[in-house]
């Protein structure tokens, strides 16, 4: 009998636990959206539609496609996948290029030193300066915003692959030429994988760089994708609409963030392990 | 310590000056210089082999001279300032309410736990998603530029003072408390001295973002005036090639002295925390 009330308070007391939980997670997000609701209401300015309505119109724009299509709507095919495409391209494309020019400048101390002023300056330019000149030498096409996020957003994985390969622990590199590791071999085995946390704090700066010049790109000269959805939007004054694409933004964001953050956590999983053990 | 934090980079630094003799030092100064010029003749070189017009690709002496003449021309520099004059603003009034926002979510666990999820959606709106917004509500002048920056500039602080704050010596803390010193003496004679390197790092990666935002701004909004506004009017009114590139590399010069000037100010400051603090 004992055990029954037992285990039933405990049960209660998981619920209870779980529900303020789940009051402390949300709890703050619910009250603003809730704010923001009656005081749009309230206000009724057309510059600030209560999230309802916002949540509605984003329904109808992206979730409100026939059967064939996984009920996707249009927007889903003119501004979503456009934009994610040319994301990924432009970052996948200075991921790659910032690992290899990284590791291939990282290796030499002196070519660093030489090359660190160029690089700061060239990292220092604002990416949506160059705008007007990659349109002129590339046109308006998809290429040109892919070009502009891997220029933009290729600085930090350079420069932190830079970083991080020269910084290996000299007692490996010592060791692996003691043991006549082949230079391949002590690329491949030593210094990249003692470079990956600095390499993919870099990769992490990068991505959120991406999105935005993801945006910047489709602001400027472009005919579909997110960005293109909220200027035409603001243009046509749908604002609700504008907010439709700036919500959504936010949702990618974090959505890109927390993934990155999944395969980080499990690519560097050993490293952390191999750490743990070594300091203890 | 976090790497993302930007702390180990700067001890890095520190500790390459401290250690290096005085002919190390010269000889690291004339790597930078030779880097430079060779970074120079390279641009040079390959702008001059004719690959394209020089309307569309200027040679890179062309540009230089062209940035020479900017520097003195009273009109450009009205522009500097301008650019500049909304930066400062922003970043100073983003820095005010992080430094505050932050010692508040700091210090207690449960409204770091709250907030947390809120924080983590708002943050990755691109701020440049948000002017098409930021133009209806607030024009295409300063204000707008001011908003957006402070807007862009405040999470990096934000996030540092929390950290900074969040990770203060809990004995210190309790020491305080045994001498009877009250929660706000605690905030002010603790808590923010301890969080302040942190915090100040938090400034540093905020200044050269707010320089690409006010830039993106007023280029993206047409704004009366700022160097974005200079680079638009150039591309738009004759296609300029070479004024856009000089008024884009004075931008990226801009911002190489920005993070020097905030490395050096750092480094004076908390120099201490570079000596004293052990070594992880």
């Amino acid at each position: 009998m004992s055990s029954y009330t037992g285990r039933g308070r405990s049960l209660v007391a998981a619920l209870v636990g779980i529900l303020r939980s789940t009051v402390v997670r949300f709890g703050l997000g619910a009250c603003l959206i809730g704010l923001w609701q009656y005081f749009a209401i309230q206000a009724g300015s057309i510059f600030f539609p209560p999230p309802s309505e916002i949540a509605k119109r984003a329904f109808e724009l992206w979730l409100s496609g026939p059967p064939s299509r996984l009920f996707l709507g249009e927007g889903v095919f003119e501004d979503i996948l456009p934009s994610l495409f040319r994301l990924l391209a432009g970052w996948s494309l200075a991921v790659g290029i910032g690992i290899t020019l990284g590791a291939l400048i990282g290796r030499s101390r002196r070519i660093s030193e030489l090359l660190d002023p160029s690089l700061q300056f060239l990292r220092a330019i604002p990416g949506p300066a160059l705008v007007p000149v990659f349109i002129l030498l590339l046109g308006t096409e998809s290429m040109m915003r892919i070009v502009l996020i891997a220029f933009g957003s290729v600085w930090p994985v350079l420069l932190n692959t830079i970083e991080g390969t020269r910084t290996v622990d000299p007692l490996q590199l010592d060791t692996a030429s003691a043991f006549k590791l082949p230079r391949r071999a002590r690329l491949w085995r030593i210094v990249l994988p003692s470079a990956m946390p600095k390499i993919f704090a870099g990769m992490r700066v990068s991505l959120s760089l991406a999105v935005i010049l993801m945006v910047v790109s489709e602001l400027v000269a472009s005919t579909d994708g997110i960005g293109y959805r909220i200027l035409n939007s603001q243009i046509m004054f749908l604002l609700t609409d504008m907010w439709c694409g700036i919500v959504l933004l936010a949702v990618i964001g974090y959505t890109l963030n927390t993934l990155f953050v999944k395969v980080e956590d499990h690519v560097l999983n050993w490293h952390r392990g191999a750490r743990g053990r070594l300091t203890t | 310590m976090n790497e993302s934090l930007g702390t180990t980079n700067a001890r890095a630094d520190i500790m390459r000056f401290v250690g290096s003799s005085v002919g190390g030092r010269v000889a690291s100064a004339l790597r930078v210089v030779i880097g430079i010029l060779a970074f120079f003749l390279i641009l040079e070189f390959i702008t001059s082999l004719g690959l394209l017009p020089a309307i569309y690709l200027p040679r890179a002496s062309t540009v230089i001279q062209r940035m020479v003449e900017l520097v003195v021309d009273l009109k450009f520099l009205k522009h500097v300032l301008a650019t500049l004059g909304a930066w400062s603003v922003g970043l100073a009034v983003a820095t005010l309410i992080s430094i505050s926002v932050g010692v508040l979510i700091g210090t207690s666990e449960l409204a770091y736990k709250m907030t947390s999820p809120v924080i983590e959606f708002m943050r990755p709106i691109p701020s440049v998603a948000l002017i098409p917004l930021a133009i209806l509500l607030w024009g295409q002048g300063f204000p707008m530029k001011v908003i957006l920056v402070a807007y862009a500039t405040a999470w990096p602080i934000l996030f540092n003072t929390v950290y900074g704050v969040h990770d203060v010596d809990p004995i210190a803390v309790q020491t305080a408390r045994c001498f009877g010193l009250k929660q706000r003496a605690i905030h002010w004679r603790i808590s923010l001295p301890s969080a302040a390197p942190l915090i100040f790092t938090g400034i540093r990666i905020s200044a050269p973002i707010g320089l690409i935002v006010v830039i993106s701004a007023e280029l993206l909004a047409s704004a009366d005036s700022g160097i974005g506004s200079y680079i638009l009017f150039v591309s738009l009114h004759g296609g300029h090639m070479d004024s856009v590139l000089a008024g884009a590399a004075i931008a990226g010069l801009l911002g190489v002295l920005i993070n020097s000037a905030f490395g050096m100010v750092d480094h004076r400051l908390f120099a201490w925390r570079y000596f004293g603090a052990p070594a992880q």
